[in-house]
Formats: structure tokens, C-alpha cells, sequence
């Protein structure tokens, strides 16, 4: 019995090895529809399944929100109610009577300072931290506590400091994005293989050739997974803090919607955060991605 | 009486770790002269890496002294070039990034930038990796970063070519290919090259003499045996040839019988 199962593999495997060389070539000299067509199912394939769970939950929300009574307004009033917000999202108005866009452009422009800030001084003390055992035993227990105040406790501080609002929102969002580029940095210092500390001993490499030829490009994995988490706390606290500040921007928009019960715009506002933030994250990974080309698999 | 090239004086070492000493060397003295191929052997954690890095600078010894070409030796330094046993190739440059990083590095000023470019694709050429120059490590075989390790070592021209253990992580016939090309580099350039290895016949093939380290802790040098065997050396000629086998036979002698590795099972 084994024995014949044993032939019958045996003469399978050059038929499946001589089909993978015909497979090869075969791509380029197939028709353009035919590749298209391909092509074509493969993306299906990745979007159809988000796309029936967004209609399932869609088709949930309408049906548990669509009584009169209900507090929450169904998607298909939320289209009626904010049809103006959606379709002119570029609207220009008095004040902070802005279109969509306006407002997640000034939150964005916000945290884009904010978070540059924090990746220059996070990506340093980083790396003083990973490099030296006295400034991390002295350095280290400061940030462990200052990490766990809360993005928002620091705002009263900021405006008192600064005196306007701006700029304290943008120092909340630096102190919210900078613990993560902090640690993440240090580790990813602190891990360098000592193999390359050695190639560079050899090399004699001066501190600035270490720093830009083996540092920065050992520890980058680590130091963009510090700044994908900051930008994602960054986004985060930036509603909270504009909430409290006033002004353009998606978080006093969305407090200003409340307090005149517009509940289907904060419902709008609510889904472009959420789709900004999501395009935020993406953005740094495929940075990431294309710096850290090759140092992940060594 | 003339001093030796490279030479080691009475070196100790004694690592101290939570309050254990443990001394790892004692009293190692050798002399190398230039252009000799010396071969380092000794069951594991006989400390004979720790030899290697201490004549690489990347150890300090407790006592003695290293002296090369005349001068004291006490930091690395491109004219002791080390190749790593895991090839230490920086894996987010190319083949030729690599070995430019070190060329760069060393004959800033010395050569154009033509020259370095031409000396880069020189020392590829030498272990014969010019076709993969555009290529990161991890898209290579381990036995070709090893040859693009010794590229880069050998791109730094040292004084002293420093191998520790460079084809222990490699398959047999890969290892024999990376062999017979250190051979004929060592044959072309005549550098001084000294190599750890725990492999009898990798170092009776490659050296003028063997070092044979006796086991820690303290480890001594036991023993130096002369190989005195024509070059070139062909390994298949060789596996016939009576001096080969005395040699051998010396080696392993010292190994497993006067020396014999306890801990071993």
C-alpha cells in the first residue's frame, strides 16, 4: 500500500514543477484584459469585505435609530440634516463659520507643528537616553511620571504660560506625542547589535558618523513605531484640547455643534476625524516603510 | 634581536562580573611576522576570541601589551580590519555601501573619489562579489556576505587581517569554496592574517602556524606547531599528504588527548 501511495508522489512532483515553469512567463504574454480582470478580483477581494460590513452597519444604525423618538438621528437624516456641511466642504464664511476642510486643515496645521516639534526634541532625548546610563537613571524616572499626565491636565498649565490659545494647543500636542518618540528612541538606541558598534569602533567613526551612519538607521524600526503612536495620540488629543480653546478647528467645531444640538454635524465632524486620523497613521507607516527599506529583515 | 611585526606581550585578562573575578588569560606571548598566516585554535571558551579582540582593540587586556609595526596597540583601529564571525554587514546599505562606508572612511583625502570608487569595485572584484554590488545582505547567501565581510576588511588595506571564526556559521562546501579564496587572496596580497577557528583541518589547510590554546580557565598558549607545507596548497592534494597528516595528527593529539575538553559531552 505505502509503497504505491510512495510512486504516486513521486511521479506527481515533476508534473507540479514543470507546471510552476510554464506559470512564470505566463503573466507577461497574457492578454491586457485578462490581467486587468485579475487585477480587478484581487482588489475586489480586498474591498468587498469592508464594504458589506459598512452597509451592514449602516443599515443597523438606520434601523435602531429610525423611530421619531429616537435621541440618535438615522444616517438618512444625518444626510438631510447636514447636507450644506457635506456637500460645500470648502465653504467660506465669517469666523468660525467655516466648511469642513477649514477645520480639519487648521486642527491639522496644529498638530503638524506640534508633532514636528516633538519628533526633533523626542528623537534627541531618545537617543541621550539610549546612550548614556547617567542620563537615563536621571532622565527616565522624570518622564516615567510626566507620561501619565493626561494630554488635556496640561492645557490650564499651557494657557497660563502662553497666554492664547494656539499656541498652548499646539504645546498640548507636543507634550502628548513626545513619551512614545521618547522611549521607543531610547530602546531602539539601547538595541543596537553590537556588531555594528564594533564595525564602527574599527572604522573609527567620530560621534556624528556614528550618529547618522549607524544610529539613526539601526534604531529607525523602533523610532518610527515612537512616532506612529504619536501621531496617533497627537490626533487624539487635539479635539480635546480645541474643544476647550475655541476657534477654527474640528474640536471647537464639534463643541459648537453640541451646544446648538446640531447632532448630525458632529455626527459628519465625528467621520472625518476619524478618516483624517486613520490617513495621519497610514502616512508616518509608509514613511517608516520607506526609510527603514531593508534594516527590519537583516 | 629584530621585534616581530605583531607582537603580544604577556597578556592577561580577567573579566570581573557581581564580584567573581574569573581570569580568562594568562600570560599570552606571541610573534607574528609579516606576511604570516597564524590560526588561532581551542575548544569554545578557551578565551581564543578574546585574543583576537584584544589585538583588535575592542577589549582592553588587564596586563600586557600589544605592539604592531612598532607602535603600542590599546583602541581599534582599520589597520587591525576585523572579519566578524556573523558578517556584521550594516543591512539597510548595499553591497557596495558597505564596503564604500569603510573606503570612505579610511582614504578621505588619500584618494579621489574615482579612486575610491575604483578600489571598492577592486575589492569586490578580489572575492569576486562585483555582480551583486547593488544588492542588500539580506537578499544574499551567507557565504557571500562572509566574502563581502572580507571585502570590506580587506578594503580598509590593514596591516593585519583579524578572522574570528569567518566560515563557522557556513555549510562544508561553502566553507571549502570561502577557504580556497582566502588562500589565494592571502597568496596575491601577502597579508598578515591571524584566524580563530575550532576546525583542525581548516587550520592546517590555511596557516604557516597553528596556535594551540590550552583550555580555560587561565587559558595558555599549549602549544605552536609549524606547518611546513609548500604553497600553493591544494586541499585534495593535500588529503594524501604525509606532512598534512602529521600536522593534523599533532593538532588533534593536542586536542583530544593532552587537552581534552571536560565539559564537553
Amino acid at each position: 500500500m505505502s509503497v504505491t501511495q510512495l510512486n504516486l508522489k513521486e511521479e506527481k512532483k515533476p508534473a507540479q514543477t514543470a507546471q510552476v515553469v510554464t506559470f512564470n512567463p505566463s503573466p507577461a504574454t497574457k492578454p491586457f484584459g485578462t490581467r486587468l480582470l485579475q487585477n480587478g478580483r484581487q482588489m475586489m477581494a480586498q474591498l468587498l469585505p469592508p464594504l458589506i460590513t459598512l452597509v451592514l452597519i449602516v443599515l443597523l444604525w438606520e434601523l435602531v435609530c429610525s423611530s421619531p423618538t429616537s435621541s440618535l438621528p438615522a444616517p438618512s437624516r444625518v444626510l438631510e440634516e447636514s447636507w450644506e456641511l457635506i456637500a460645500h466642504p470648502f465653504y467660506v464664511g465669517q469666523g468660525i463659520d467655516q466648511g469642513m476642510f477649514w477645520h480639519i486643515f487648521a486642527s491639522l496645521q496644529r498638530v503638524a507643528i506640534g508633532y514636528a516639534l516633538a519628533v526633533v526634541a523626542g528623537v534627541a532625548l531618545g537617543v541621550l537616553v539610549g546612550q548614556s546610563q547617567w542620563a537615563m537613571r536621571g532622565l527616565d524616572p522624570i518622564f516615567q511620571v510626566l507620561r501619565t499626565v493626561p494630554p488635556l491636565a496640561w492645557l490650564p498649565l499651557s494657557l497660563a504660560a502662553f497666554r492664547d490659545g494656539n499656541p498652548s494647543a499646539i504645546f498640548v500636542i507636543f507634550i502628548t506625542a513626545i513619551w512614545p518618540i521618547i522611549i521607543n528612541t531610547a530602546v531602539g538606541i539601547r538595541n543596537i547589535p553590537q556588531d555594528y558598534q564594533n564595525v564602527a569602533k574599527v572604522l573609527r567613526l567620530n560621534g556624528f558618523e556614528y550618529f547618522a551612519k549607524i544610529m539613526l538607521p539601526a534604531a529607525a524600526p523602533y523610532i518610527f513605531t515612537g512616532l506612529r503612536i504619536g501621531i496617533g495620540l497627537s490626533w487624539l488629543a487635539i479635539v480635546a484640547a480645541e474643544m476647550l480653546i475655541g476657534g477654527v478647528g474640528i474640536g471647537f467645531f464639534i463643541w459648537d455643534a453640541w451646544n446648538s444640538s446640531l447632532i448630525s454635524d458632529i455626527i459628519v465632524a465625528l467621520i472625518y476625524v476619524g478618516v483624517v486620523g486613520f490617513f495621519l497613521d497610514r502616512f508616518i507607516a509608509f514613511i517608516g516603510r520607506l526609510v527603514t527599506r531593508g534594516t527590519a529583515n537583516a | 634581536m629584530a621585534q616581530p611585526y605583531l607582537s603580544l606581550e604577556f597578556i592577561d585578562k580577567t573579566f570581573e562580573r557581581n564580584g567573581t573575578r574569573s581570569e580568562v588569560l594568562k600570560q599570552i606571548s606571541l610573534g607574528v611576522d609579516k606576511g604570516e598566516f597564524i590560526s588561532i585554535i581551542g575548544h569554545s571558551g578557551c578565551g581564543k576570541s578574546t585574543v583576537l579582540n584584544i589585538i583588535a582593540g575592542l577589549i582592553d587586556a588587564t596586563s600586557g601589551a600589544v605592539f604592531l609595526d612598532g607602535k603600542h596597540v590599546d583602541a581599534p583601529g582599520p589597520e587591525r580590519a576585523v572579519v566578524f564571525q556573523n558578517h556584521s554587514l550594516l543591512p539597510w546599505l548595499t553591497v557596495y555601501e558597505n564596503i564604500d562606508l569603510a573606503v570612505s572612511k579610511v582614504f578621505r583625502g588619500k584618494k579621489s573619489k574615482a579612486e575610491r570608487h575604483a578600489w571598492v569595485m577592486h575589492n569586490l572584484d578580489l572575492v569576486q562579489m562585483a555582480h551583486a554590488k547593488d544588492k542588500r545582505p539580506a537578499e544574499i547567501s551567507g557565504g557571500m556576505k562572509q566574502r563581502v565581510g572580507i571585502a570590506r576588511a580587506l578594503s580598509m588595506e590593514p596591516k593585519v587581517l583579524l578572522l574570528d571564526e569567518p566560515f563557522g556559521a557556513l555549510d562544508a562546501l561553502t566553507r571549502a569554496h570561502l577557504q580556497d579564496a582566502v588562500m589565494e587572496i592571502h597568496a596575491r596580497l601577502g597579508n598578515t592574517m591571524i584566524m580563530i577557528t575550532h576546525d583542525v583541518d581548516e587550520a592546517v589547510l590555511l596557516s604557516d602556524r597553528i596556535v594551540m590554546m590550552t583550555n580555560g580557565p587561565a587559558a595558555k598558549i599549549g602549544e605552536i606547531l609549524d606547518v611546513p607545507i609548500a604553497r600553493p596548497r591544494n586541499r585534495i592534494e593535500l588529503a594524501s599528504d604525509r606532512t598534512y597528516l602529521k600536522c593534523r595528527e599533532a593538532v588533534l593529539k593536542f586536542l583530544y588527548e593532552r587537552h581534552r575538553f571536560v565539559e564537553a559531552a
